[in-house]
């Protein structure tokens, strides 16, 4: 039987994080995009925009991201389209990320005062301009730290790719131990770089919170 | 033809008519005092003159700009008529300055140095150069209305609708915006305000519309009105008996 040396081990896992990492950027970047576009119909003037997006987000938050995983792999595959593990997973977790960021960011649009989307009307403002530079340049300062706490569950969100077959952090650790023979340590490994990941992230937003003083800046 | 023409305006939310057939037609340069109780219906009258509500039955029509509920009569509209608001509404995010530039560049795309030089010429008018750098949050609140009311002249409308905007003012800063209300009177702009200053409606404006129920229920020059009310109503609001 061949040893493993912990850093044969460490350095396969690592090299599997590139994967997470790259799928989180995606996802998060992606999910961002969909998610902005998603708020814009969310808080529409148009009823039916204003009602898609309501059940979109409510689909996406109310059902587990493995079943959208699923669906993503296996219900593409029903029409004749081969979706290869990569793809599903990116797509699933670009949509799943899309309903929660809309939604945060739904809540912080309409922190801001109603005194402002009626100073900017008055002003002869139509609705974009008013979001794009009076509304929108507000609500992204205290839309800041929730978003960026939101990118940890991202990245733990990747993990449940694995079942899928995408080989990231987790999969690799799944395929690590049933070489090794050493579950503890392998897990323990990934449970590590998981934290290395998210932990900054957490971190980054109590502190951006502390420094964007996001409750007593109103005025 | 008057300036502003409000024509049986009705105003209703659901089964509440705060507004019940209101007429009053401004002429250029008049100033208007509109008072009256709160719930009386004068925040509401002012704030369908530029759109802000919708009004259930009636028009509104200011130098031929007609009160429509589209994107594009409303803007016609609101470059008419500005508006000055009790709680200021400054952007919080822009400087004195950048909230008198903003509307210019962005509804009239005007070039960013013209721009510029409107807004501190704006400035120097309400007596705030030197704050054209200054964010709204290290204002007094005398200091944010006047820089509101630069931003509103910046834009060049016709006429201001003034919704109470003494009544958030600590009442040593009262008399600087008044003050500046004063002047604008004085150099011929039509003015519309909601107010509870009652010595300045006397001093100031040309006539005071007493508002009683959703109705006009005296209107006259400020003289007559506040001499002799001839309603007890307006008698009563006046504290005379």
């Amino acid at each position: 039987m061949i040893e493993f040396s912990t850093w044969d081990i460490l350095r396969n896992l690592l090299l599997a994080t590139r994967w997470t990492i790259l799928l989180s950027l995606v996802s998060f970047v992606g999910g961002g995009a969909v998610g902005l576009l998603l708020l814009f119909l969310r808080i529409s003037k148009r009823k039916a925009a204003r009602a898609f997006a309501k059940y979109y987000i409510e689909l996406f938050q109310g059902t587990p991201l493995l079943m959208q995983l699923f669906l993503a792999f296996f219900g593409l595959g029903l029409f004749g389209i081969d979706v290869p593990a990569w793809l599903a997973a990116g797509l699933a977790l670009v949509l799943w990320t899309a309903s929660f960021l809309a939604e945060i960011w739904r809540g912080c649009v309409e922190s801001i005062a109603r005194g402002q989307w009626e100073a900017s009307a008055s002003l002869g403002m139509g609705r974009l301009q008013q979001m794009r530079y009076v509304i929108l340049p507000q609500a992204l300062k205290i839309a800041v730290p929730p978003t960026v706490g939101f990118s940890v569950q991202v990245v733990k969100g990747t993990a449940l790719t694995s079942i899928i077959g995408f080989v990231e952090l987790s999969k690799a650790g799944t395929v690590v131990t049933n070489a090794t023979f050493q579950p503890f340590t392998v897990y323990g490994l990934v449970a590590l770089i998981y934290f290395a990941l998210c932990w900054p992230l957490s971190k980054s937003s109590q502190i951006l919170e502390r420094k964007l003083n996001v409750a007593h800046r109103n005025h | 033809m008057s300036l502003i023409e409000i024509t049986e305006v009705r105003k209703s939310y659901g089964t509440n008519e705060v507004l019940k057939g209101i007429n009053l037609d401004v002429e250029p340069g008049e100033v208007i005092a509109i008072i009256g109780k709160s719930g009386s219906g004068k925040s509401t009258l002012l704030r369908c003159i530029n759109g802000l509500e919708t009004i259930t039955q009636g028009s509104i029509s200011v130098a031929g700009a007609q009160l429509i509920d589209d994107e594009v009569h409303l803007k016609a509209l609101r470059l008419k008529v500005g508006m000055i608001f009790q709680q200021f509404n400054l952007f919080p995010h822009l400087t004195a300055g950048g909230n008198v530039m903003l509307s210019q560049s962005v509804v009239k795309k005007t070039a960013k140095a013209e721009a510029e030089a409107m807004a501190r010429k704006m400035l120097d008018r309400v007596g705030l150069g030197h704050k054209f750098e200054a964010y709204p949050d290290e204002l007094s609140g005398g200091q944010q209305q006047r820089v509101a009311i630069a931003r509103a002249l910046a834009m060049q409308p016709i006429a201001l609708l003034c919704d109470e905007i003494t009544s958030a003012l600590d009442p040593e800063l009262v008399a600087e915006v008044l003050a500046v209300v004063r002047e604008l009177a004085a150099e011929g702009m039509t003015l519309l305000m909601v107010t509870h200053e009652m010595k300045f409606a006397r001093d100031v404006c040309s006539r005071v519309v007493f508002m009683h129920q959703g109705r006009v229920h005296e209107i006259g020059r400020p003289e007559e009105v506040f001499a002799n009310p001839k309603t007890p109503e307006l008698q009563q609001f006046l504290g005379m008996h």
